[in-house]
């Protein structure tokens, strides 16, 4: 009856989501009164877990499993909630997981909602709060289904710590095989990628060309911060459409938005609402987005962004 | 290859979004509604299907009678022949049972949805039809090929993009990238004439149990104003993401 959380990694690794969702999963074995187990697929060492709230874990090995495959990784998931009997399911909002997520919920015959925010506001009824309409409503959902799996929606809920230490233990799925195979990935693996980042630092026309990104970078640098562009630049192809963030492109949920040289169309606002707190640096002081930030310059980038390198790096030094 | 289209009749961006009936429905007053935007990119793709390969693009929604302007936009950008299960979309395991129906029905060989719509934003019926239609599956797609049965696609990763391989049937989470902003279509005026004419048909739906149920909606509160500093004194800008918003 334990809550079974699915906990990614990446290379052996837990990614930051991993411990998000296993937190969540503890709040919600806290309601239910009744404990957490995580299932991890070709993970060295998982006693991390404990760290935030799990009691067991159910370690995969199996080289097949070595490059993800939505369905396999829905089946793994699936017969460790059948092993546990699990009647709430708890999975991030990361690529991978929203990718396999559908998949269990039709195999389990599950309730599913996604982009959840908060822990549930009751669990009978099993009511969770949800945002919908690109994050400018949220939605109280109630799951009726006797499993229930939940999304939880990147950076919304944290990490909370719990000093705990998780039981490990082997588990061996069937993996049937793969019917959609992986052929090349294209991943720069030197940088922090827009979903996983704290910081996100985005430009946009204002910039006036892609020969101008230099100071961009390097105040994403100085931030640990991944890097992202309006529409109407990756349109233009002065940068990679992996960078766009917006309705259309990637949705962005970091602790802190900058954005340079963006009018802030709300096709972009959709997107990047989920940001916690945003910063905006424009020439124009009636540009949109100034009604959406929470700090802003009214000022040319091309001297406002040098100038605020120079005062981060004297910060960071301070520190 | 037969391709179908699932759409989405959504509220247009840059609507007013408001509740009525005590916070429990969607106020559709003065909103206009249009192909939800993740399900145009895979309609023109679907478009370049038709027009090199010869295949043949019907589009379905699930919905009531209002939704049909925005499947005759469909059949007017191109698509041969449309559905409509006729049946308020309650949730998005029950709106992916109507459509697997369709789909086993039709025998389609591929399908292509939105990764997700832009009001509910599930993100889920696609990866829901292909489980329940037993057919290969790959969300978030930037570029779909198809050679007889052998399809490859390109999906969006976190920080990066990977190139598989599969095969028909077929079940596609699209978006941009799969064309581009510039190769969506306006319907022209020979394609609406066209349209009118092209079947659209009305289907009663199966019976579904909803899995979820929306209880309520909120807006979120209020933006406070902005904090304006000024160019010279972007110190004062450091310490208030340091001390106050407590971001670095």
């Amino acid at each position: 009856m334990s809550v079974l959380v699915y906990t990614e990694s990446e290379q052996g690794k837990f990614k930051k989501v991993a411990l998000e969702v296993a937190s969540y999963a503890k709040a919600v074995a806290n309601q239910l009164g009744t404990t957490v187990t995580a299932v991890t697929i070709n993970t060295s060492d998982a006693s991390a877990l404990g760290n935030y709230g799990v009691d067991k874990v159910l370690n995969v090995t199996n080289t097949q499993l070595n490059t993800f495959n939505a369905k396999a990784y829905a089946d793994v998931v699936k017969q460790a909630a059948e092993k546990e009997s699990a009647k709430v399911v708890i999975v991030s909002s990361s690529a991978d997981s929203k990718y396999l997520a559908p998949l269990l919920a039709v195999g389990l015959q599950a309730g599913y909602a996604t982009n959840v925010v908060e822990a549930p506001s009751s669990t009978s009824p099993f009511t969770v709060k949800r945002t919908a309409f690109t994050n400018k409503a949220f939605n109280m959902t109630t799951i009726n289904t006797d499993v229930k799996i939940v999304a939880v929606s990147n950076n919304s809920f944290g990490l909370v710590e719990n000093s705990g230490s998780a039981a490990a233990e082997e588990f061996t799925p069937t993996v049937s095989d793969f019917t959609v195979n992986v052929q090349s990935v294209d991943k720069a693996s030197d940088k922090v990628s827009i979903a996983d980042a704290e910081i996100v630092v985005s430009a946009g026309r204002g910039l006036k060309g892609p020969e101008n990104w230099g100071m961009v970078e390097e105040l994403a640098d100085v931030l640990g911060a991944a890097t992202a562009c309006s529409k109407p630049v990756s349109d233009l192809g002065w940068r990679p459409h992996s960078e766009h963030v917006g309705q259309t492109g990637k949705p962005v949920a970091s602790n802190l938005y900058i954005a340079i040289g963006i009018s802030g169309a709300i096709q972009h606002l959709a997107g990047i609402n989920a940001s916690k707190v945003k910063v905006v640096i424009n020439t124009d002081p009636e540009a949109p987005f100034f009604k959406a930030a929470d700090y802003g310059v009214v000022g040319d980038a091309f001297e406002v962004v040098p100038a605020l390198i120079e005062k981060l790096k004297a910060f960071k030094a301070q520190q | 290859m037969k391709i179908l289209v699932c759409i989405s009749h959504v509220p247009d961006t840059t609507s007013k979004i408001n509740f009525t009936e005590g916070d429990t429905k969607f106020d559709t007053n003065g909103v206009q509604f249009v192909i939800n935007p993740n399900d145009e990119f895979g309609l023109t793709r679907a478009m370049w299907f038709k027009e090199k390969q010869g295949a043949s693009v019907a589009v379905v929604n699930v919905g009531g009678p209002e939704t049909e302007p925005t499947l005759r936009k469909a059949l007017a950008i191109g698509a041969d022949e449309a559905i409509r299960v006729n049946t308020e979309a309650v949730d998005g395991f029950a709106v992916a049972k109507q459509l697997a129906k369709v789909i086993e029905d039709g025998a389609y060989d591929l399908v292509i949805a939105g990764r997700e719509s832009i009001d509910y934003n599930g993100g889920m019926v696609p990866g829901m039809i292909a489980a329940l239609t037993n057919a290969n599956f790959v969300n978030n797609c930037i570029s779909l090929e198809v050679e007889g049965t052998n399809a490859t696609a390109t999906r969006e990763i976190d920080g990066g993009k990977e190139t598989v391989t599969t095969s028909l049937p077929l079940v596609i989470g699209g978006q941009k990238g799969l064309v581009e902003e510039s190769d969506l279509r306006i319907p022209n005026m020979r394609g609406i004439m066209m349209a009118r004419k092209k079947p659209l048909q009305v289907l009663e739906p199966i019976v579904t149990e909803a899995e979820t149920t929306s209880v309520k909606f909120e807006k979120p509160a209020p933006k406070g104003a902005v904090t304006l500093v000024a160019p010279d004194n972007l110190d004062e800008l450091v310490s208030l993401l340091h001390n106050e918003a407590k971001v670095i």
